[in-house]
């Protein structure tokens, strides 16, 4: 593996090898001192072009317990707002010596093209509609610690239904792939506005309808409704949304009643999910902090993997 | 001053013409064609074993001059023409300035002139700064030597307008070249939807955008009588109403360009910006309907688009790069290797598809070896294999994505007004 740019690109012995590592390292976060030096010496330079809390911050701090610097762009105090093209940009972060970007853009394949022009490894941390494969990574670490533990992570007999924003999310294109290769059954369920083009040709199951969507459903996963896609005429109110895909603790019995519920934040209380199951009032689990928590277990793991081992690359460079 | 191209195939579909013969050409002009062996002149190229036609017409190409010459101009794109078997191009209004005024049209023809190595006709913009609302001066315009009105890159929204544009156009016999496409259905788009922007994330282009455009257009054609001529046609939907519209009689004719019958919306897999066009690549369903379309004459004319953009503009993020592929340099061999070897069209098909056929939408005096036509001739040779090297092109740019394909079927000499302008 020399870049981490979407889970479509992995097989499933990587997404394991992933995970796996992911959970050992998990170890560490419990620790009184939370430290290894394993990446002592390198450098990971975390290049964002959208706002972020959780993602950039457990990258940072993954970085920084297993001892590599981290520098954090930050696109508004930096030469982007003199117009600096993205290739450029890159290609300085990469000439000031870093040894991994990790990148958050608005457009789809912004992480591809890092790759394209650069040598160092690039993790994508988010590009557009495409994909979030570190998100992908850490749900499935999640689903596996409350349903399938100890499995080899092998999610067969596992019906996991993503519920809302399909077509703007990159959250459900990383899912669709990490989990269907994991073994999984995937459904995608919202209104017909938010469903992208051609879904149904995607290893998913579609439907419209919240009952027959999360109808005996392993794992709910809520997705983010960005409130300004009223104003583009893909939905007529909040209040219909949420009518009729909102999860709360009515619509939340036509699942499993150990179902698992998940978002990937950040979460809008009372539109795609009611404020209690988010708290964990509802039926079955919602494990949303255990998401957070094991998004920084993940990053250790792709940090290291990228950085530390099987890479020839940065041996080539010390 | 005579030349004499002794011994090629000569193939004219203009007069229904293939077989060998010697080209007489005599003061720039086409003197006579000649049983073979028999023309004598003072200079005489042999081209037995290769092939003779009228020099290629691509009535849709982006010189850039004025205004964007760091991605093309006058001098490099119709080198690049020349280097792909072209002797007429016809240059689209969306430079800096437009195309709008008497001024810049004179511009374009003293400079092509001066510098050029093919005759260039300059399309003039229907609405002013193609803005899209208040019309350019059309009959000022065609006396300046517009050879048609388009919208081009700005296709104009407003029905009404076009419908004025139309009835104004139609009155000076000016056809009307359509870019096909009701924005309102496209904003933010990048490349065709289906699954494969799906699975890129990257929004979509639907056809029905297209279609829509074209269909408005077609009924404003019959409604008005105007002639019209849609542009760069990318749809199986468009080509049953281009198929409707001929059956009606209305005044329509259409093209489509070789990456179109070539490729569909998978070359932008990986994010490959130089797949980028707008109409965008479609779905193998549309590039065949592109086919049969071409197979049965409903689709008249095949022209390249040729939009040349600089490497920087092309390195940047997906959705933010310019639409556009260069064309004029690789259109006869995909033309040659895709459709024809394969039995898609024939030989002469293809030749009229890029000769009369474009010159006869438009009204221009080329396309023909006709005794008295300009000595404008083109010589391939179809045995012979090359590989798209963007290196080595003309043009000022390499915004391809036909690099590293392996083709048959090279221009090997182009003839302007009796002059070898490349051998």
């Amino acid at each position: 593996m020399n870049n981490l740019l979407g889970l479509r690109e992995l097989d499933a012995e990587d997404i394991r090898h992933v995970l796996a590592t992911a959970a050992n390292l998990r170890e560490i976060l419990g620790r009184s001192v939370k430290k290894v030096p394993t990446l002592r010496g390198r450098t990971v330079v975390t290049l964002f072009y959208e706002a972020s809390t959780r993602t950039r911050t457990s990258f940072e701090l993954a970085a920084k317990y297993m001892s590599a610097d981290a520098v954090n762009i930050s696109v508004a105090q930096s030469s982007v707002s003199k117009g600096e093209s993205l290739k450029d940009t890159l290609r300085t972060l990469e000439s000031v010596t870093a040894d991994c970007i990790v990148i958050r853009h608005s457009s789809s394949g912004a992480a591809h093209m890092a790759a394209r022009y650069l040598k160092i490894p690039v993790i994508n941390a988010g590009d557009g509609r495409h994909e979030h494969p570190t998100q992908g990574l850490l749900d499935a670490l999640t689903i596996a610690d409350h349903l399938r533990p100890d499995t080899g992570f092998d999610f067969s007999g596992l019906t996991v239904a993503i519920v809302g924003d399909l077509a703007h999310s990159r959250v459900a294109r990383s899912n669709v792939w990490g989990l269907t290769k994991l073994g999984a059954t995937v459904r995608w369920c919202g209104p017909a506005t938010l469903l992208p083009s051609d879904a149904d040709r995607l290893p998913v199951q579609v439907t419209t309808d919240l009952r027959e969507g999360i109808a005996d459903a392993d794992v709910v996963m809520v997705l983010r409704l960005q409130t300004e896609r009223m104003e583009k005429g893909l939905l007529p109110s909040l209040r219909e949304y949420s009518r009729l895909w909102g999860i709360n603790a009515t619509t939340l019995r036509w699942a499993k009643p150990e179902v698992v519920v998940m978002h990937p934040g950040p979460m809008n209380r009372g539109v795609e999910i009611a404020a209690d199951v988010a708290d964990g009032l509802g039926p079955g689990a919602t494990v949303i902090e255990d998401q957070v928590h094991n998004g920084v277990a993940v990053r250790m793991a792709c940090l290291y993997l990228l950085m530390d081992t099987g890479s020839p690359r940065v041996e080539d460079k010390l | 001053m005579t030349l004499i191209l002794r011994g090629g195939r000569v193939l004219d579909p203009s007069q229904g013409m293939d077989k060998v013969a010697d080209l007489v050409i005599e003061d720039g002009r086409i003197c006579e064609i000649t049983e073979a062996g028999k023309g004598n002149g003072s200079a005489v190229e042999d081209v037995s074993g290769l092939l003779v036609t009228p020099g290629l017409v691509d009535i849709h190409v982006h010189l850039r001059e004025p205004g964007f010459e760091y991605k093309e101009d006058i001098e490099s794109g119709t080198r690049a023409a020349a280097a792909g078997g072209f002797t007429s191009v016809c240059c689209m209004p969306n430079t800096e300035p437009a195309i709008d005024t008497p001024a810049v049209v004179r511009q374009i023809i003293e400079r092509a002139e001066a510098v050029g190595s093919a005759r260039v006709f300059p399309i003039a913009s229907m609405t002013r700064a193609m803005a899209g609302d208040r019309l350019s001066e059309i009959a000022d315009l065609k006396a300046a030597g517009a050879c048609a009105i388009s919208d081009d890159a700005f296709p104009v929204q407003n029905a009404e307008t076009m419908r004025r544009g139309m009835e104004y156009c139609a009155q000076f016999g000016m056809t009307v070249m359509t870019h096909n496409e009701d924005q309102s259905l496209t904003v933010g788009g990048a490349m065709n939807e289906g699954l494969t922007a799906t699975v890129m994330g990257v929004p979509g282009i639907p056809r029905v955008a297209e279609d829509i455009g074209a269909a408005r257009n077609i009924l404003l054609s019959r409604l008005t009588g105007c002639r019209l001529h849609l542009l760069h046609i990318s749809t199986a939907t468009t080509v049953e109403f281009l198929r409707w519209a001929k059956r009606e009689g209305a005044p329509v004719t259409g093209e489509t360009a070789p990456h179109y019958v070539t490729l569909t919306d998978e070359a932008c897999a990986d994010f490959n910006t130089n797949a980028k066009m707008n109409p965008p690549l479609r779905r193998a369903e549309d590039r065949e309907a592109l086919k049969a379309g071409l197979a049965d004459g409903t689709v008249d004319v095949i022209a390249t688009d040729h939009a040349p953009h600089a490497r920087h503009e092309k390195e940047r993020e997906f959705d933010k790069a310019p639409f556009g592929i260069l064309g004029l340099e690789t259109a006869f061999g995909l033309v040659y290797t895709h459709l024809v070897v394969p039995g898609v069209l024939t030989l002469h098909d293809a030749i009229r598809a890029m000769t009369i056929a474009p010159a006869a939408a438009l009204g221009l005096p080329v396309g023909t070896l006709k005794p008295g036509a300009f000595a404008d001739v083109s010589v391939f040779n179809l045995s012979e294999r090359w590989t798209v090297e963007p290196s080595t092109f003309r043009s000022k740019s390499r915004n391809t994505p036909f690099g590293g394909w392996e083709l048959l079927g090279k221009p090997v000499m182009t003839v302007l007004g009796g002059r070898i302008v490349r051998a």
